[in-house]
């Protein structure tokens, strides 16, 4: 069954169509990639999906349920959670408290629960300290919790930015070009990061990523995007010998389709 | 008076001043530190919550009695009220300019101030109000200083105060969020935290400081007036400054520190009371030159 469907999206700003008519869907318990040149509108994608965008026309279904007229936070409350290309992590908090502010949407002590330090307060905040430590060990970097998130070194960062988004207990797990970046041990490490997510943790995860060598590796389905529409799409052997596929990545940058090939 | 009796007596006023310096200028910080913005009419909820104290106590001074019992009721009945005040501030003036350039807020927060002003000037004519109180000048000496026990609770208030919101701010949930915002409002929608209510939360608690500050100010110096927040505000900017905004330990420092520097200038010959203002203000500017991140405040880093 789709957990994420997509249905006749389209996106456009100020006249210019980055999106058109997109149908996707990405199946529970996959893993999903998303690829396409520089521009194809891949991360436009993954801001319609977590309410950053608003699409112009067409529906958006996480689990049944639409999630394309809701605010952000509803939506990482319904279940969907996103890393970023460019990390977006809270730098000037400790690694523990950026996982713990991902714990934010799954606790619930008042505000007034808070101000009087009331046993039902201790106690979450005793949880969620918990659950930040677990998550960093998980992600496997147990022993950053008490550093500054702006000074570990990038691919702990990175970590922490998994960690963080995990804490929030998606369904979907969205990753912006985990890749970028990463030497060839560190992607080894990478794919076996996603691989346990999806396997003990059960989560889906649909990433984008221009790394075709890693995509073809890790993922089970693949979408194509090129300006804005989706040209091709299937298992990773059908879309690599796909002439549309082939013409795209040809077409734009002579590098890109070699690492396509 | 000797001089030691004279340092003493200074002392115990400058951390009075200080302490109701510092709770104003503990929501300017935190505001400031959570949405950037200078919120010029947070001296003004200090002066509405006076007024709104002094309400309450009229109200309860025929039942409970103008004494501690009618008074901390009126405190806190005050704080909720300018609490939400703060928030409605915020949903109708600040909230639709949260993409706008920081000028437009920042003019719109001195007309924030000045409707609010001149609404308090409008309902009292602009006449000082008596705030009168049964607490009387009780107290303990000390040594050659004589300390009402008002004057130790309006300080105990104000630390308390600070205590609570400074652990709050950074052991909870709530305080995790702002801290969040400060750093990455969209990234925090993705952390499913509603970065709206949790301005909004800010500002409610900004805002109940202030009036709480404003309801022991006025028991402690017996009138009030729709100008009492014009200067305080200026003060309480000054003691952000100072402390290092956005900085809650450094709102409270900046606060006692003025406070203090303000009652020991009115000391020093040839300054004397008239100038105490030019002189306070004139740290202000020595900050601003010299250390604009405050004494507590971490350098700004440039961001690659």
């Amino acid at each position: 069954m789709a957990l994420l469907e997509i249905a006749g999206m389209s996106l456009s700003f100020g006249g210019i169509e980055v999106l058109r008519d997109l149908d996707f869907a990405v199946e529970e318990g996959s893993i999903t990639s998303l690829i396409g040149p520089n521009g194809a509108g891949k991360t436009s994608v993954f801001n319609c999906l977590t309410g950053f965008y608003r699409p112009r026309t067409g529906q958006i279904t996480l689990a049944g349920g639409r999630i394309d007229r809701l605010a952000p936070h509803r939506v990482t409350r319904l279940g969907l959670a996103r890393t970023f290309q460019n990390l977006r992590l809270f730098r000037e908090l400790t690694a523990a408290e950026n996982v713990m502010a991902g714990r934010h949407c799954r606790t619930g002590a008042g505000a007034l629960d808070a101000v009087l330090g009331t046993r039902r307060h201790r106690r979450e905040e005793a949880a969620i300290a918990e659950a930040a430590q677990r998550w960093l060990g998980f992600v496997g970097i147990p022993d950053a919790a008490e550093r500054v998130a702006g000074s570990l070194p990038y691919g702990h960062q990175r970590r922490v930015e998994w960690a963080r988004a995990l804490a929030t207990e998606p369904r979907l797990l969205l990753l912006d070009e985990p890749a970028a970046g990463l030497n060839a041990s560190e992607k080894e490490e990478l794919i076996a990061l996603m691989r346990r997510i999806r396997d003990e943790l059960g989560i889906t995860i649909l990433l984008i990523e221009h790394d075709m060598g890693l995509v073809m590796q890790v993922s089970e389905h693949i979408g194509v995007l090129d300006h804005g529409r989706k040209i091709a799409e299937g298992t990773p052997d059908k879309v690599q010998n796909d002439p549309l596929v082939i013409e795209a990545y040809l077409g734009r940058d002579e590098d890109e389709a070699s690492e396509a090939a | 008076m000797p001089l030691q009796e004279i340092l003493l007596q200074q002392l115990a006023n400058g951390l009075i001043l200080g302490s109701f310096y510092a709770l104003v200028a503990l929501g300017y910080s935190m505001v400031y530190g959570v949405i950037k913005l200078l919120n010029f009419a947070h001296g003004d909820l200090y002066m509405v919550g006076a007024f709104a104290g002094f309400g309450c106590l009229s109200l309860f001074s025929g039942w409970l009695g103008a004494g501690w019992a009618g008074i901390v009721p009126s405190i806190l009945l005050s704080m909720v009220a300018v609490g939400l005040l703060g928030v409605v501030i915020d949903r109708i003036a600040y909230r639709p300019l949260r993409e706008a350039p920081k000028l437009s807020v920042l003019i719109t927060a001195l007309a924030v101030s000045m409707v609010l002003e001149n609404t308090v000037l409008a309902f009292t004519g602009g006449q000082f109000t008596a705030f009168s109180t049964d607490l009387g000048f009780a107290g303990i000496d000390l040594g050659l200083v004589h300390v009402t026990y008002t004057q130790m609770v309006l300080v105990g208030t104000s630390i308390v105060l600070m205590v609570v919101l400074e652990l709050f701010v950074s052991r909870t949930r709530y305080g995790r969020a702002m801290r969040a915002i400060a750093i990455d409002p969209d990234a925090c929608r993705l952390m499913g935290i509603d970065v709206n209510r949790t301005i909004a939360l800010t500002f409610f608690i900004g805002s109940a400081l202030a009036a709480a500050s404003g309801v022991l100010a006025g028991v402690y110096y017996g009138s009030i007036n729709f100008f009492m927040g014009f200067l305080i505000g200026l003060k309480a900017f000054t003691a952000a400054v100072i402390g290092g905004i956005g900085n809650i330990p450094g709102a409270m420092l900046g606060g006692l520190l003025l406070g203090l520097l303000e009652a020991f200038g009115t000391q020093i010959p040839g300054i004397g009371g008239q100038w105490k203002d030019v002189f306070v203000f004139a740290f202000l500017i020595l900050f601003l030159v010299f250390r604009p991140t405050g004494i507590l405040g971490k350098p700004e880093v440039e961001r690659m």
